[in-house]
């Protein structure tokens, strides 16, 4: 069991949850609240990853991120490491792959507000933030539950772009995901068997949560 | 600055992250020296106390993502040609030395219908009559032993029959794993890999004559972010510890 991997990867997906939670309701609340031209294509834009090769996202932010890249050049002078092959990286990556499970379930639960309520809210002189703050949030909190979780244990499993832009540098971007792929390499199977199992248990209790929380959702709707 | 973000926002987790610690140099090994090299890095933290980072892989991957710019100090490469590659792009030090000689081998899983036959000639009447349905090696394009697997094949005039029924490992490691995991009939491997304890419980191997494919010679760099252990780790590749570990894996001295 290589809890070095494990717990990378743990660290990983609490990074990628912590920074996808605000911009998922800010993003979700936007397109749930907001009527424009063009928000089919937007909407298409942050759903991508979902259909998206993972090689193929892998590739271009290799490209985008490496060492022959302005970013990339860019990153390593003003941080002393490049972007690439580190945790930051792969940080970065997930973010970016993660995008369409923590927008599209607070999208729902934000699209299930009626809009009067919202309105109700204005009219009593609640502010906008106010509003998402003390009505709104409250009433999404299922949505936000599951887009969380998707987003945890989807960071979890990741490993196409691990892959790609991670190195398999222990302790900084070998994800547990791709602790079992070397171990398979290396004909060690009951490494490979335990962890793998521990992702099947995470995995199962992830899917048990966001289950659990739009069961209870539909019985508060009703 | 993510690392920043990490650290107030997370459990305190990021201090007991690494095993091996994490100022410990990052080592680029090609697939092959898998069970040699762990070995010799044991032996070098026990003669001096340091620790190293191996990371295996492929070679050709190992060559781009040194030229991306990833934070290897040393690179064991199985084919010569990547090292002077990145050493002219001025990536490395100096275009190293070589560290040994790779061998191929022949693995038959136990219950496979093919022969133990080196010169691969079984291997070419198996082709056409169909006794072998997957056959497996590194792919040629990146990895070196999949090259010289190729060139075997070739010489034994059995690659055109074969090449339909190929299964392509990522490395020689994963090739392996495909040729005795019962999946395949066989498979053209490194011989250091056949060797191991690992994989001898699984499969029989016969040794390719090294007239049959151009030699890999194996060289090693150290690269342009090499601090004083990784340097200290290149010398003691050079020393006679380690060449009796290479020797005993199956690998020959480089001339």
């Amino acid at each position: 069991m290589d809890t070095t991997a494990l717990l990378l990867s743990l660290k990983l997906a609490a990074c990628t949850v912590a920074i996808l939670a605000p911009v998922g309701i800010l993003v979700a609340r936007w397109l749930a609240t907001r009527e424009f031209a063009g928000k089919p294509f937007v909407e298409a834009a942050f759903a991508l990853p979902l259909v998206l090769p993972p090689t193929v996202l892998g590739y271009y932010l290799l490209v985008a991120l490496g060492g022959h890249s302005p970013l990339g050049r860019w990153y390593e002078a003003t941080f002393g490491h490049p972007l690439v092959f580190t945790f930051d990286g792969l940080v970065v990556a997930s973010v970016i792959f993660n995008l369409p499970f923590a927008i599209q379930p607070v999208q729902r639960a934000f699209e299930a507000i009626p809009e009067d309520l919202r309105h109700a809210a204005a009219c009593c002189g609640l502010t906008g933030l106010q509003s998402l703050w003390r009505i709104e949030l409250p009433l999404a909190w299922a949505g936000l539950v599951t887009g969380a979780v998707l987003t945890f244990a989807h960071t979890l499993g990741e490993f196409g772009v691990v892959l790609m832009v991670g190195g398999s540098i222990p302790g900084e971007t070998k994800t547990i995901a791709i602790a079992i792929y070397d171990r398979v390499q290396a004909f060690d199977s009951p490494g490979a068997g335990v962890m793998s199992a521990v992702l099947l248990l995470l995995s199962v209790v992830a899917i048990g949560i966001t289950f659990l929380a739009s069961a209870k959702r539909r019985r508060h709707g009703s | 600055m993510l690392q920043g973000f990490v650290a107030w926002t997370l459990w305190p987790m990021a201090s007991d992250l690494a095993a091996a610690p994490a100022d410990a140099p990052l080592i680029a090994a090609a697939a092959d020296l898998r069970f040699a090299l762990d070995e010799i890095a044991a032996d070098f933290r026990r003669a001096t106390g340091q620790d190293v980072r191996i990371v295996y892989g492929s070679s050709g991957n190992f060559r781009r993502q040194i030229a991306e710019g990833a934070p290897f100090e040393l690179f064991l490469s199985a084919d010569e040609s990547y090292i002077v590659a990145l050493a002219r792009e001025g990536f490395m030090i100096d275009d190293g030395v070589p560290y040994a000689i790779g061998r191929i081998a022949l693995v038959v899983p136990a219950g496979s219908p093919l022969k133990l036959d080196g010169e691969l000639v079984d291997l070419a009447a198996a082709a056409s009559d169909g006794r072998v349905r997957r056959f497996a090696i590194a792919n040629p394009e990146h990895a070196p032993y999949g090259r010289a697997a190729r060139e075997a094949l070739q010489k034994a005039r059995a690659w055109d029959a074969l090449q339909d029924r190929l299964v392509l490992g990522e490395n020689v490691a994963q090739a392996t794993q495909f040729a005795v995991s019962g999946g395949a009939q066989g498979g053209i491997v490194a011989l250091s890999l056949a060797r191991s304890p690992e994989v001898a419980g699984r499969a029989r191997f016969v040794v390719i004559p090294d007239q049959m494919h151009a030699p890999l010679v194996q060289r090693m760099a150290l690269t342009r972010r090499a601090q004083s252990t990784a340097r200290e780790f290149y010398a003691y590749l050079q020393g006679p510890q380690a060449r009796a570990v290479f020797l005993r894996h199956g690998f020959a001295a480089p001339a």
